[in-house]
């Protein structure tokens, strides 16, 4: 370090830095990770490291050679990118359209916009979304939890529990969701799903690993779930025809996984209190509305995404109030 | 002469509609979701340029300046028309793919656009030129974007394949992907022009 570095005070001295906090979040989705390993096996060694292989080489590339800047590949953002994907992604998806997942991520979600701390949407699920319109069979094909199969090939699809709640919701009929799993099944993860979603209780293990080490607060993940199990529970208990339990809401889908993985995304939420908050309530709404009404059974992503997109306003809106500044 | 060429290549590059002045946006994300419906979409939208545009310049001088708005909405409402009636009895499916956006010209903003800020103020021969260039930049825009999505999303362009279209990736014939690709056109057209 020959450079002298001017910036302002306060000069707070810390280990922190955007590589410690991307490690923290990687070893947060080890759990879930190792859970997905033994309920689909191979898959989800294969998918994620293709995911995360071909988001490290494409950002490094156009870091390299279209932006011409130093390659940041260094600050692990998109080794976690890639693995966010691959949590997103069924895990018998062919390797070419993981690939393009991965560059629609980075290229498209980060790299358009110049880089880390730039970009608008989640890179992770702008390649996931992306995937989701442009190869619709493919991604909703789920393979049946088996554990170290053989041949993932012609694996069995598995009918999600989203699935079979949005069918119950349509048909206006309760009698449906006796088919969903049991509540055990869906919390410990042996469910059909991408294959990071799996698990909600290995996924809050990380989610309680990034709040004690101050990785990401509270605000977001407690916002998004509460508005969820209020919003579900209402449409419950009111007796709207053919509407599942607010548990099964909260377990099932990619709920977990986004409301502690993604929507804490640094660069792409609000950045006070209040405004994480208003963030997390929005998307608590989006899932459901999705969830209730939408043409997809899923609305995690979509709901994150759109609340990416009013994360510069809520930063206008909620300010923190300057010290000494007086009330109007 | 020089003014003439100017004229007609400035509508194609300098301020090319889709991707300079940024109008028309709604026929350019809705239509192009293959090669052909662009360049239809465009060429219809090239007729209608060149005679109202022609058509308004010679009545300037008699139009009030008052209510010129719907005199111009007058006058390109007609040319609209003929073409939508000779594109329903010539060419039936295209008109049937096209469907609402082929009236829809009529409030088009280049149309009117150009009527008000090149057509009211100068000369026949050079209005006619303006609308030419207009007309093909918007032509080529629309081509160039309707064959990169019919590509990306169907696997073929001008209905020719290209590549197995189950490798092709459905979002680009929808809206996110026509806003995609309109975003990279629209970059790599600064970097160009610049």
């Amino acid at each position: 370090m020959d450079k002298l570095i001017v910036s302002p005070a306060p000069h707070v001295h810390s280990s922190d830095s955007v590589r410690r906090n991307m490690l923290n979040v990687i070893i947060a989705l080890m759990p879930a990770y190792v859970v997905s390993m033994i309920a689909f096996g191979w898959g989800v060694i294969i998918t994620s490291a293709i995911s995360i292989v071909a988001c490290v080489l494409f950002e490094y590339l156009i870091a390299r050679f279209i932006l011409k800047q130093d390659a940041t590949i260094g600050d692990l953002s998109a080794v976690l990118t890639g693995l966010l994907l691959a949590f997103n992604l069924p895990c018998n998806l062919p390797w070419w359209i993981v690939l393009i997942g991965a560059f629609v991520a980075i290229a498209i979600g980060k790299m358009s916009f110049g880089g880390l701390g730039q970009n608008i949407f989640n890179p992770a699920l702008v390649g996931r979304v992306f995937l989701l319109i442009a190869f619709p069979v493919q991604m909703t094909t789920w393979p049946r939890p088996l554990g170290f199969a053989s041949s993932y090939l012609d694996a069995q699809t598995a009918a999600t529990p989203l699935a079979t709640m949005k069918n119950a919701l349509k048909a206006g009929d309760a009698s449906l969701l006796n088919e969903l799993p049991k509540l055990w099944d869906m919390a410990a993860g042996f469910i059909g799903g991408s294959f990071g979603e799996v698990s909600a209780i290995a996924l809050l293990v990380g989610g309680i690993y990034l709040l004690l080490t101050r990785t990401i607060t509270w605000h977001i993940p407690v916002s998004i779930l509460a508005t969820v199990a209020v919003v579900a529970g209402l449409m419950y208990w009111c007796g709207m025809p053919g509407a599942a339990s607010p548990e099964y809401h909260l377990l099932a889908g990619g709920l977990m996984l986004g409301a502690i993985f993604m929507a804490t995304d640094y660069v792409t939420s609000p950045m006070t209190a209040w405004g994480q908050i208003i963030y997390g309530i929005g998307i608590g709404f989006i899932v459901m509305v999705i969830r209730t009404w939408g043409a997809y059974p899923e609305g995690v992503s979509f709901a994150i995404l759109i609340m990416n997109g009013f994360t510069p306003i809520i930063n206008i809106y909620v300010r923190p109030k300057r010290f000494g500044e007086k009330k109007k | 002469m020089n003014k003439g060429l100017k004229t007609l290549t400035n509508g194609i590059l300098r301020e090319n509609p889709t991707f300079g002045l940024v109008l028309g946006m709604c026929p350019t994300l809705a239509t192009t979701t293959s090669a052909i419906n662009g360049m239809s979409m465009g060429l219809a939208t090239l007729f209608v340029l060149v005679c109202s545009n022609v058509v308004i310049s010679l009545l300037k001088n008699v139009i009030p300046d008052k209510v010129r708005i719907p005199s111009f909405i007058v006058v390109i409402a007609t040319f609209v028309t003929m073409v939508q009636l000779l594109m329903q009895a010539y060419l039936p499916s295209l008109y049937e793919t096209l469907g609402l956006f082929i009236p829809l010209i009529v409030v088009n903003c280049i149309v009117l656009g150009r009527a008000e800020a090149f057509a009211a103020k100068n000369t026949v021969g050079l209005s006619a030129l303006d609308g030419l260039g207009m007309g093909l930049g918007f032509t080529l825009s629309l081509t160039v974007l309707g064959a990169i999505r019919e590509l990306l999303g169907a696997g073929s362009v001008f209905g020719l394949q290209v590549y197995p279209d189950q490798y092709a990736q459905l979002i680009f014939v929808l809206a996110p992907g026509a806003f995609i690709c309109l975003a990279y056109l629209m970059a790599g057209m600064k970097k160009l022009v610049k």
